[in-house]
């Protein structure tokens, strides 16, 4: 019946959700949210935002585990411990498994729990699509990692030169798995992409005009965009290769006259606002966690909206800057020379306004700041040594050594993922209830820093020394050894500091469940919606919409300016913020279909890889999933009515009802 | 692959399409928001194909030209030269028609929109049916077109312009196809009874898509057709 | 008809935001004989300078989508959050690629 619901999200006194009779048979929409069973077919954006985390952090260490296999093999010159082409699956792996598998769907899992609620919305516009995107990127995160089994794994890098993809010098499945594993997990991000631009611009609470967002709602508003223009690129690139391996097409035959560079130029047209959908959801997080212990707003929040809304489109012409070395002609590398340069000016104003932001505040060293704080110094860094590739001569001596590996992992390592940790700490109360152990996040944030800059550090050195990447020894003359002994050393310990990290969530956990301690809606005095409702989050987010006056509307709330035009309190966060206690909030239903439907991807792409045959138990899954989709009705009929603009006291509101779940049946 | 989102997306049939837009911030219905949003992508989903056909004309010539040893295996087959005959594979009167069957498709579709936003029930199945049998035509003349190609020596590999052309006009085949089967389910409800006047929004969304397809072809028509070697 | 033609049509049949069918029937009509246009071309494809088709070609062609765009897509008389959006995949596109086949001399300018 319904494809996309309606925000079926009104709040209605005195209605019965759930209903024993269901009048359509197995078509029906699954009733039960607790229990194991209800998270495979749940709609609600936190548990879907949870177990995007999950699932990242869980390929965090498969890739980490991958990151320490390269290190082992290069600690000393003439390694041994893997293979040739096991080594180039691994590192290929590792690029794919890190990028595509935990960085993105880490910021989805912010970007899931967090949007609607600090818009100040019930759920996202399309509940149903948005696990749809969930199941759609694990199916595809799953079916690259059993190349593993089926084979062996991508081997041509984590960006697929052509013509190293071609069958002829990838003789294996290994690039047909990242090629299609790599589509369904697009499908995923467009999905989501679309679900929360919808969700951004038209589910606003009364009162949140754009620029009374937060910086974090920007930043992910701006990288949903992003997505939304670069996904459909890299579709077509990774179509023409299977087309190309799978269909003997000749796009990147050069014999026929095809031409490698497209591919380049394809994969970075993508590729390079792919890095700022990195490092918004990053620079997103470190917004809100910098004002709230630096008990300050934000410095130039115009700048700031500003700032990321021009990386975001300027991203756009920068990408041949990682192909100055193909031949493009001394027009194009000196334009996108000037372009690269360019663009480091919005991304310095931010660093300047997190300054500005903690200059002259009252710092709070907690460990979310402390990762924050590594996140600026640490990019800053890798910002650094990002100028240096924007000079064409420089960056030619630079390509493909490790000083191109030290500085993408100092803004990827150093600015994205530290800056989730920030996020997992400070938003850690809000989702569980309890907050993480202060010491072993000191031990983890310590651990990470000084074991991340013993590893890529050293780096910058290799690589201008002329250490190649990619390649899988070197010989004891070339004089690498002191180095890579001294970066091998530091992955570990950054494996240390992962481990710190995960015994941190179980001794939080446990200790949580021991002694409860009430942590109150608001543990850390934060400034937007989501510390307005009670923690963990209800389930239906908030008890009664939210009216924003201000930007950082929950902090104003709490605050105000006395006769002397001094900050005093006016309210404590447990007196104001809503206690989550309503009970007939009418919420979407949850649902089978999104999960099997997006089973149906991995058998579509098992049956292009071995046999077509398989297209008929995938034609089945699919046809299955969409037929259950569309016909399941999209709000249980009998509960309430979807009509958001309907109010509690509404006195339309049931026979409108009625009539609707008439034509239910 | 993104196709078969848009089918989901735009069959979109929402139970409560017809007050879609009223509570939300801007007053924008979230569906069309959805099959706008969808549409800015397919932009640059087929600004991608394009620019790799025309890269691939454009080498192709220059390849046809210079290299003799595909003129001797029959590789040199391309849009309006090469061949056993020498004259190509394009068919221009031929495509025309299928513009025009397409184009028409547009206006039946528009008037179903507007006959069931005023509740006109037969005409807006008349020119449902109608629309999606344009566009049958359409995609049945394109599947002549193929095999007219293959049968004059321009296969998928054969050389760059063919990977490149029926990849282009492929994709663009298949946006048509699932088109079709979207207006097929929107006739399937509306015979069930539960698409009606108030949910015209429905039908808006499905023509919004048919309409992106159609003037995708006005593009691929005339720059990959229409100009000149 | 020319654009101001069809622009006047359009004030005269555009009170309540949905034009009438006439009106469809007649932009259709336009389409359809543009198209015609563009074909024509090909029969007079070898005497006329290939340059002045590439252009005409192009600007009937650009005519055309808007028309459809505008008219048939309702971008005109709709919310402008959908023209924005659109014309930013369009102009993203346009620029994008444009540079990309630049870069690759495919204009045979560089």
């Amino acid at each position: 019946m319904a494809i996309t619901e309606d925000r079926p999200l009104a709040l209605e006194a005195g209605t019965v959700n759930k209903v024993a009779e269901r009048p359509l048979g197995a078509l029906t929409r699954p009733q039960s949210d607790v229990g194991w069973a209800s998270w495979f077919t749940t709609v609600d954006h936190k548990k879907i935002g949870i177990m995007y985390g999950v699932g990242s952090l869980f390929f965090f260490l498969f890739g980490g585990v991958e990151a320490l296999l390269i290190r082992i093999q290069l600690a000393a010159p003439d390694g041994q411990f893997l293979s040739e082409s096991l080594y180039n699956q691994v590192f290929t792996m590792h690029g794919v498994t890190m990028i595509f598998l935990v960085i993105m769907p880490m910021a989805a899992a912010f970007a899931n729990y967090l949007l609607p609620l600090q818009v100040g919305a019930r759920d996202v516009a399309f509940p149903r699509l948005n696990a749809f995107s969930f199941w759609c990127w694990l199916a595809g995160a799953i079916f690259l990692n059993t190349s593993w089994f089926l084979g062996g794994a991508p081997d041509g890098g984590w960006f697929a030169y052509a013509p190293n993809t071609s069958v002829t010098f990838a003789p294996g499945n290994g690039m047909d798995f990242y090629a299609i594993g790599l589509q369904i997990a697009g499908i995923a991000s467009l999905v989501s992409a679309i679900n929360l631009i919808v969700t951004v611009l038209n589910m606003r609470a009364p009162g949140m005009t754009l620029l009374k967002m937060p910086i974090f709602t920007w930043m992910m508003l701006v990288v949903q965009f992003l997505l939304l223009f670069a996904v459909p690129v890299i579709t077509i690139a990774l179509f023409l290769l299977t087309f190309d391996r799978s269909f003997d097409a000749n796009f990147f035959n050069v014999e026929q006259g095809g031409s490698p560079l497209l591919w380049q130029h394809l994969f970075w047209i993508f590729g390079h606002p792919e890095v700022y959908i990195l490092i918004l959801p990053a620079f997103g997080i470190i917004s809100e966690v910098i004002p709230t212990f630096s008990r300050k707003p934000i410095f130039g929040y115009p700048f700031m909206v500003g700032s990321g809304i021009a990386i975001g489109f300027m991203g756009w012409g920068v990408w041949a800057h990682h192909m100055f070395v193909s031949g493009l002609g001394p027009i194009s590398v000196a334009a996108f020379s000037m372009s690269t340069m360019f663009i480091a000016v919005p991304t310095g104003v931010k660093i300047l306004n997190w300054l500005a932001t903690m200059w002259g505040g009252r710092l709070l060293f907690n460990t979310p700041m402390l990762f924050a704080t590594g996140v600026i110094a640490m990019f800053t860094i890798g910002g650094l040594s990002g100028v240096t590739h924007a000079v064409a001569p420089s960056d030619t001596q630079q390509t493909d050594t490790y000083y191109i590996v030290a500085h993408f992992h100092y803004v990827i390592f150093g600015g994205a993922l530290l800056g989730m940790f920030a996020g997992f700490y400070f938003w850690w109360p809000k989702v569980f209830g309890h907050k993480l152990n202060e010491k072993w996040g000191k031990i983890n944030f310590w651990l990470m820093l000084i074991g991340f800059n013993m590893t890529f550090g050293p780096m910058h050195v290799l690589g201008l020394q002329g250490m190649a990447r990619r390649h899988h020894s070197y010989a004891s003359e070339d004089g690498f050894g002191f180095w890579n002994g001294i970066v091998s050393a530091g992955a570990f310990v950054i494996a240390l500091g992962t481990l710190a990290f995960l015994i941190n969530i179980w001794i939080s956990a446990r200790s949580a469940k021991k002694n409860p301690v009430e942590v109150g809606p608001d543990p850390w005095d934060a400034r937007s919606l989501e510390w307005s409702t009670a923690s963990p989050t209800p389930v239906h987010n908030f008890d009664v919409d939210p009216v924003v006056e201000f930007q950082d509307d929950w902090w104003h709330r709490k605050w105000g300016k006395n006769e002397d035009g001094k900050i005093v309190r006016k309210a404590y966060p447990e007196d104001i913020a809503q206690d989550g206690s309503a009970t007939d909030v009418h919420l979407p239903s949850p649902s089978y279909w999104p999960l099997v439907l997006s089973l149906s991807l991995p058998v579509i792409g098992y049956a292009v890889i071995f046999t077509f045959w398989l297209l008929i138990p995938a034609g089945a899954l699919f046809l299955a999933g969409f037929l259950g989709w569309a016909l399941e009705p999209a709000d249980d009929p009998e509960a309430a009515h979807g009509h958001d603009d309907h109010g509690p006291n509404d006195a339309d509101a049931s026979a409108d009802a009625e009539a609707e779940g008439a034509s239910h049946v | 692959m993104s196709e078969a989102i848009a089918t989901k997306s735009d069959q979109a049939v929402d139970d409560h399409g017809h007050d879609a837009g009223h509570g939300t911030t801007t007053g924008i219905s979230n569906n069309k928001l959805m099959m706008w949003a969808f549409l800015g992508s397919e932009c640059l989903l087929f600004g991608a194909l394009i620019s790799t056909y025309l890269l691939y004309k454009e080498r192709f010539n220059g390849f046809a030209e210079g290299l003799a040893p595909f003129a001797e295996d029959g590789r040199n087959i391309g849009p309006r030269f090469g061949g056993s005959d020498g004259e190509g594979v394009f068919d221009i009167p031929f495509t025309s028609i299928s513009s025009f069957v397409l184009l028409a498709s547009s206006l039946t579709m528009v008037l179903a929109l507007s006959s069931i936003r005023r509740g006109e029930y037969r005409n807006f199945r008349i020119w449902t049916l109608t629309t999606a049998a344009l566009g049958s035509v359409f995609i049945a003349g394109q599947i002549y077109e193929f095999t007219e190609f293959v049968e004059k020596g321009l296969g998928y590999s054969t050389n760059i312009f063919g990977s490149a052309f029926f990849t282009l006009t492929g994709f663009h085949g298949v946006h048509v196809t699932i088109g079709i089967v979207m207006l097929l389910a929107t006739y399937i409800m509306h015979k069930q009874g539960r698409l009606n006047q108030d949910k015209a929004e429905t039908v808006e969304i499905v023509g919004l898509y048919w309409h992106f397809v159609d003037v995708v072809w006005i593009l691929i028509f005339t720059v990959v057709y229409l100009f000149p070697q | 008809m020319t654009d101001t033609a069809v622009d006047a049509a359009v004030d005269a049949h555009d009170d309540d935001h949905h034009p009438s069918d006439l009106f469809y029937v007649k932009i259709a009509g336009i389409l359809a004989l543009f198209t015609a246009l563009e074909v024509g071309t090909y029969f007079i494809e070898d005497s006329v300078d290939p340059w002045f088709l590439y252009l005409s070609l192009s600007v009937l062609m650009i005519i055309k989508f808007a028309m459809v765009a505008a008219y048939f897509m309702h971008l005109k008389y709709d919310t402008p959050w959908f023209r924005y959006l659109f014309i930013a995949g369009l102009v993203l596109a346009m620029g994008v690629y444009a540079i990309f086949l630049f870069a690759y001399d495919v204009f045979g300018l560089g």
